[in-house]
């Protein structure tokens, strides 16, 4: 009985992965034999990241965690779906609020703010997390030091995106939590109005650095959280910070490859 | 009994005592390594869990901790707990298996296996069982949203994104310039130099903690107590006006602190010369303040080299001081970026201590350029 079932099944998915389509597609057969789980590796853009084999004691879930993996997966998955929240919202004093308020309300089965945002905060976690372990298994030591500092600026690029996105449902929650954050950028040393030594740059009597042109000012765009600010932090957060995460993410993947793949002992 | 435990709880959460005893508690984890065994986890977690939960039933704790938006402190809680354990757990069996004359643990299983099937399995399963744990939270709990943003009405208390919160906690002990400016650079910079800094050859690849005693002990607790406790205290402890408030009491907008904070200034020329302070000038100014300028002198560029003398040019009680092992071992230059790092790093701790002792506010005050440490 269950043999009329699956017979003909098998029998089109042979007829399947045979076709044209399919062989232009996978250009191996199964990843079952050796041949073919090297193949499926170096075959695939996305797979090849990894080598082909690895030590067996550096890929065990006790030594990694993954956190690397999560955090990138995390990335993906806050890539997609601020993609469809870009769908719905305009970066306006005017529009902001309204849009989410739409979102929540109006959009069916709508849950991607919520994806997007839990997903944000356990993406620091996660950052942490993975730093955690690097640093307990020394692999930052040589030949990885330079791809520890890249790690850092990571870690700082996923912080600024978070801020950043913080501001985007234009709420009291948002607008308060930047400007508590951005008043630190007025005492900015030299280039903050509040910064030591900044009132010593003058020229004659005019005085160089003044609430309207100073660090807080380069951040917001205004003397204070205003439109302005919400487009600088858009246009930041939409496009330039996660262009320089994914370009840094590439340097990232290659370096742990060619500085050796997954650290162990030497 | 329960009031009592809730006042217990609420004093033990205060800024100097929880600080002091997690400190403490760290250090002394490090110094007897067997309470990073199984069954402590497993004791110290159940005791976590039952304390998290039992607590859910005060209403002043519900409402903070449940806050939608505070979940992620939660986990940082429980998810920075343990995998510190399971880091230090795994090192100290290393650690073991080394005395032992065995290999360690990743030594061990150092035969290639194919990504395919072993690791790119492992990556499948990590991202499906996320995407459930995240499909489920965002089911369950909606994206909070307050009242539109009004620039006139500022929320008391206001904080910064909950990882910002240890930056805004050291706003209590230093000004913005420092805590806001300074030390975040330094942050960053410090965790780029460190492996420049770090010559230790030892532990490279594996987990283990007597390998690297040193540079655990200094990243665990600038990660744990400096940042991690900063962050959760600041999240769940720190109420309207950035005042302290245990984790069983009610946010009171209208509590009063008193704040009677005194320079070293003061110390120095009311206190003990009984005079007022000098004004006029810079000069003045100079003077008044020489005392702090002096004091953060020697910190930062006195003490460095003083540490780096054998133990021998030390008084017996003082020879802890010495670190003249690391300035032969890691050369000049990497000894005074270490140090110097290190000492930026401890100034939070020794300026939290000061303040709680002494009202101490600035060791060195300018006002008048905003400069003040």
């Amino acid at each position: 009985m269950l043999n009329r079932i699956l017979a003909p099944l098998s029998a089109a998915w042979k007829e399947a992965t045979d076709s044209q389509v399919w062989t232009s597609i996978f250009r191996h057969g199964k990843p079952v034999s050796n041949r073919n789980r090297a193949l499926v590796m170096m075959s695939n853009v996305f797979l090849h990241l990894h080598p082909v084999k690895s030590r067996k004691a550096g890929i065990k879930l006790r030594y990694t965690w993954c956190m690397g993996g999560i955090t990138f997966f995390l990335f993906l998955v806050l890539t997609f779906t601020g993609l469809l929240l870009m769908f719905y919202y305009r970066p306006t004093v005017e529009y902001a609020y309204a849009d989410i308020v739409d979102l929540q309300e109006h959009v069916p089965l709508g849950i991607m703010r919520e994806l997007h945002r839990w997903g944000a905060h356990a993406m620091v976690i996660t950052v942490w997390l993975h730093m955690l372990r690097v640093f307990m298994t020394g692999s930052y030591k040589p030949p990885r030091e330079f791809n520890w500092g890249i790690g850092v600026v990571l870690l700082v690029l996923t912080l600024l995106l978070s801020f950043t996105g913080y501001l985007l449902p234009w709420d009291q929650l948002a607008i308060w939590a930047i400007a508590v954050g951005s008043n630190m950028a007025r005492a900015t040393p030299l280039l903050g109005t509040e910064g030591p030594l900044s009132a010593s740059l003058t020229l004659g009597d005019i005085s160089l650095i003044n609430a309207g042109n100073d660090a807080r000012f380069a951040l917001l765009g205004a003397r204070s959280v205003g439109q302005p600010t919400l487009l600088r932090f858009y246009v930041l957060h939409c496009v330039g910070l996660p262009l320089a995460a994914a370009f840094l993410m590439a340097v990232h993947f290659w370096r742990v490859r060619k500085d050796g793949g997954i650290s162990g002992p030497m | 009994m329960i009031d009592l435990f809730k006042d217990l709880v609420n004093w033990a959460s205060g800024p100097t005592v929880l600080f002091t005893i997690a400190t403490l508690g760290l250090l002394a984890a490090f110094r007897f390594t067997q309470v990073w065994s199984k069954t402590s986890a497993k004791v110290f977690f159940v005791v976590l869990a039952v304390f998290y939960t039992a607590s859910m039933w005060d209403p002043d704790f519900f409402l903070i901790v449940a806050k939608p938006d505070n979940i992620p402190i939660t986990g940082v809680i429980f998810l920075v707990f343990f995998f510190t354990w399971y880091a230090m757990h795994q090192g100290i069996q290393n650690d073991r298996r080394s005395a032992g004359e065995q290999e360690v643990l990743e030594k061990q299983e150092s035969e290639k296996v194919w990504v395919w099937p072993d690791l790119v399995y492992t990556e499948m399963l990590a991202m499906v069982i996320l995407s459930i744990v995240l499909l489920v939270w965002s089911i369950l709990l909606a994206a909070p949203l307050e009242q539109p943003a009004n620039p006139a009405d500022s929320p008391n208390p206001s904080k910064a994104p909950w990882y910002f919160l240890g930056l805004q906690e050291m706003l209590v002990y230093f000004d913005p310039w420092l805590a806001g400016v300074v030390f975040p650079t330094l942050i960053i910079v410090g965790l780029m130099a460190i492996p420049y800094i770090d010559t230790n050859p030892k532990g490279n690849g594996y987990f283990t903690f007597k390998e690297r005693k040193a540079e655990i002990v200094i990243f665990l607790f600038g990660f744990l107590i400096l940042w991690c406790l900063l962050v959760v205290s600041g999240t769940f402890l720190r109420g309207p006006n950035w005042n302290f408030f245990g984790p069983y009491e009610y946010w009171d907008v209208h509590r009063v602190e008193p704040l009677l904070n005194v320079n070293v200034s003061d110390f120095f020329w009311v206190k003990l010369l009984g005079r007022p302070l000098p004004t006029g000038g810079f000069f003045a100014a100079l003077m008044r303040e020489w005392l702090g300028i002096l004091m953060v002198g020697a910190y930062l560029f006195v003490l460095p080299v003083v540490m780096s003398w054998p133990r021998d040019r030390f008084p017996t009680g003082l020879k802890w001081l010495s670190c003249h092992h690391y300035f032969e071992k890691m050369g000049a230059t990497r000894y005074y970026v270490g140090v110097s790092l290190f000492l930026m790093m401890m100034s939070l701790p020794i300026k939290m201590y000061l303040r709680w002792a002494f009202n101490l506010k600035y060791i060195v005050a300018f006002p008048e350029i905003f400069f003040n440490i």
